[in-house]
């Protein structure tokens, strides 16, 4: 079998009254592309922020890249990658000034850092734009150039959420092909997403409805299971039903 | 008369003299709902901006119920309502403050025009002594629609208003705004989600400040100038680029469970893609032609 990164049994977390995240159990093994969907207000972030060592649990236990989310959530930090559509890079940075700056953040030494930058720099055709800003880039540009970033430490696992939302459909196909070539090489990709296409392109899903994982599989079980003849009508099956709004 | 008339509208950015809008035209029909397509950065905030006399253009001309929004600016705001992307109601005021001061404002009381936002109301009553900036995502989007409305516009502005909302809750503001277009307002709405487009009246599909394709959502799919097909087979990833290294292949990209495929103008038939594939050992393979969806439409213009 090969080996889990990321373990979750019956993960909780409550706020006063609240339970955000209810119980949830999963694991997702190496290399393998984890969709994370659920409506707005399921409890994916507060999950999530709990899986990278953000915030504590309140109760069941969680492993991630080894490391327990309770006692090791400094190790958990340094094993992971991070990317989101809100924040990834520093606009007021050059493209080679935020690549140094998180490679400095995740502890490369200058000379792997010197390498790194220019082989990313080489890969994202960017040697024009090395210099620029980022927020002369176009948006595309950016996500492309932050999803590298969060992987320049060659991460066992990138937690990406909703990297692709307002990105053109080209490059969000774009995008996916780099996420792939990611997960090929071994890196595991823990991904939300509201576009329903693009959780095809998982290997397996889980749908959080109200704090709960509801539903959990391949993309294809998940439409036999619940008779559907895309992921959209699955998602809307369980969700409609969801008490919780955000 | 037209809702909204664009005419080689412009505008222009800072020192670099950045093109945000190239000149962009474009017409609604009043009772229209008419929809603006494209990613973040394609323009659509600044067309927003300007029609709604908020950003004055660099070029071109444009009207708003048949006012000038250069001109007639003053007038224009008391007919239009707008409902920007980021949040911009008082986050202090409690829901029925922030309701009450934009119907004040408006010289119109909440009573007098009820029956517009009845529908999106009742669900935002519950939490009507609630601050506004403790609401959640979704019901904040709700209360700023309400606000929007709440004058009784003729032309109603919506910037993106279901972006980072998950699929149920965007079928469900679909919905508010068809029963909206039906009270008789016309509707500009952004969006960056393709598959809402099939349902506007018409849509203009826009990218870097430019127009690429203007119509309605069936005549923009029909325009689609290939046979378009949907190829299935294991390792989907492997698939994909077998097929666009082959000889046969204009262009394939992935759409949801299938690869989505344009043949070479100069090939005859499916079958000698699938031939070819299956020689490279793909199994399971499965090919149809199908209808392009306004996505497949906006990839091909992207190209």
């Amino acid at each position: 079998m090969k080996e889990q990164v990321i373990i979750a049994d019956k993960l909780s977390k409550r706020f006063g009254q609240f339970m955000a995240t209810n119980q949830i159990s999963f694991s997702v093994s190496a290399g393998e592309i984890f969709g994370f969907l659920g409506a707005n207000g399921a409890g994916k972030t507060t999950a999530m922020r709990m899986l990278c060592g953000l915030s504590i649990p309140s109760e069941g236990s969680a492993s991630v890249a080894g490391f327990d989310v309770y006692t090791q959530t400094e190790e958990i930090k340094k094993n992971i990658g991070y990317m989101s559509q809100r924040f990834s890079l520093y606009e007021d940075l050059t493209v080679l000034e935020n690549i140094r700056f998180f490679g400095g953040i995740y502890g490369l030494s200058d000379l792997q850092i010197k390498e790194k930058s220019d082989a990313l720099i080489q890969q994202l055709g960017l040697e024009k734009e090395a210099k620029k800003l980022v927020s002369a880039l176009p948006l595309g540009w950016r996500q492309k150039l932050s999803f590298s970033v969060a992987i320049l430490h060659d991460p066992k696992i990138v937690f990406l959420d909703e990297p692709t939302g307002g990105v053109d459909p080209l490059t969000r196909r774009q995008f996916w092909d780099m996420i792939y070539a990611a997960a090929n090489r071994g890196v595991t990709i823990f991904v939300t997403t509201h576009y329903m296409d693009e959780a095809e392109y998982c290997d397996r899903i889980s749908i959080m409805v109200d704090g709960k994982i509801d539903a959990m599989g391949t993309p294809a079980e998940l439409k036999k299971q619940f008779d559907a003849q895309n992921m959209d009508e699955v998602f809307y099956q369980l969700a409609r039903g969801a008490k919780r709004k955000e | 008369m037209f809702a909204v008339e664009a005419k080689e509208l412009r505008k222009v950015y800072g020192k670099e003299k950045t093109v945000a809008v190239d000149a962009v035209s474009f017409s609604v029909k009043e009772g229209e709902l008419f929809g603006l397509i494209g990613p973040d950065g394609a323009g659509k905030t600044s067309i927003f901006r300007m029609l709604t006399t908020l950003l004055l253009p660099d070029g071109g001309a444009a009207s708003v119920a048949g006012l000038d929004i250069v001109k007639d600016y003053k007038e224009i705001r008391k007919r239009l309502g707008y409902m920007p992307g980021k949040f911009s109601l008082y986050a202090d005021l409690t829901v029925e403050e922030n309701l009450n001061f934009f119907a004040t404002v408006f010289g119109t009381t909440i009573e007098e025009n009820y029956h517009l936002i009845k529908d999106i109301y009742v669900q935002l009553a519950p939490f009507k002594n609630r601050r506004a900036g403790k609401l959640s995502g979704g019901m904040k989007q709700k209360l700023a629609l309400c606000c929007a409305l709440i004058h009784k516009p003729e032309v109603l502005f919506l910037d993106e208003p279901t972006t980072g909302v998950d699929p149920v809750s965007r079928k469900e503001f679909w919905e508010m705004l068809k029963r909206l277009k039906a009270q008789g307002i016309s509707i500009l709405v952004s969006t960056p989600y393709m598959d809402e487009a099939a349902l506007c009246d018409k849509i203009a599909l826009i990218q870097g400040g430019k127009i690429l394709s203007i119509d309605t959502p069936n005549a923009i799919v029909e325009d689609f100038p290939n046979k378009l097909f949907a190829l299935k087979g294991d390792s989907m990833y492997l698939l994909l680029q077998a097929a666009n290294t082959s000889n046969f292949v204009e262009h394939a990209y992935a759409f949801g469970e299938y690869a989505h495929v344009i043949l070479k103008d100069n090939i005859s038939s499916e079958d000698l893609l699938l031939d070819y594939l299956s020689q490279e050992g793909f199994g399971a393979l499965e090919m149809k032609q199908i209808v392009p969806s306004i996505e497949d439409c906006f990839i091909r213009l992207l190209r």
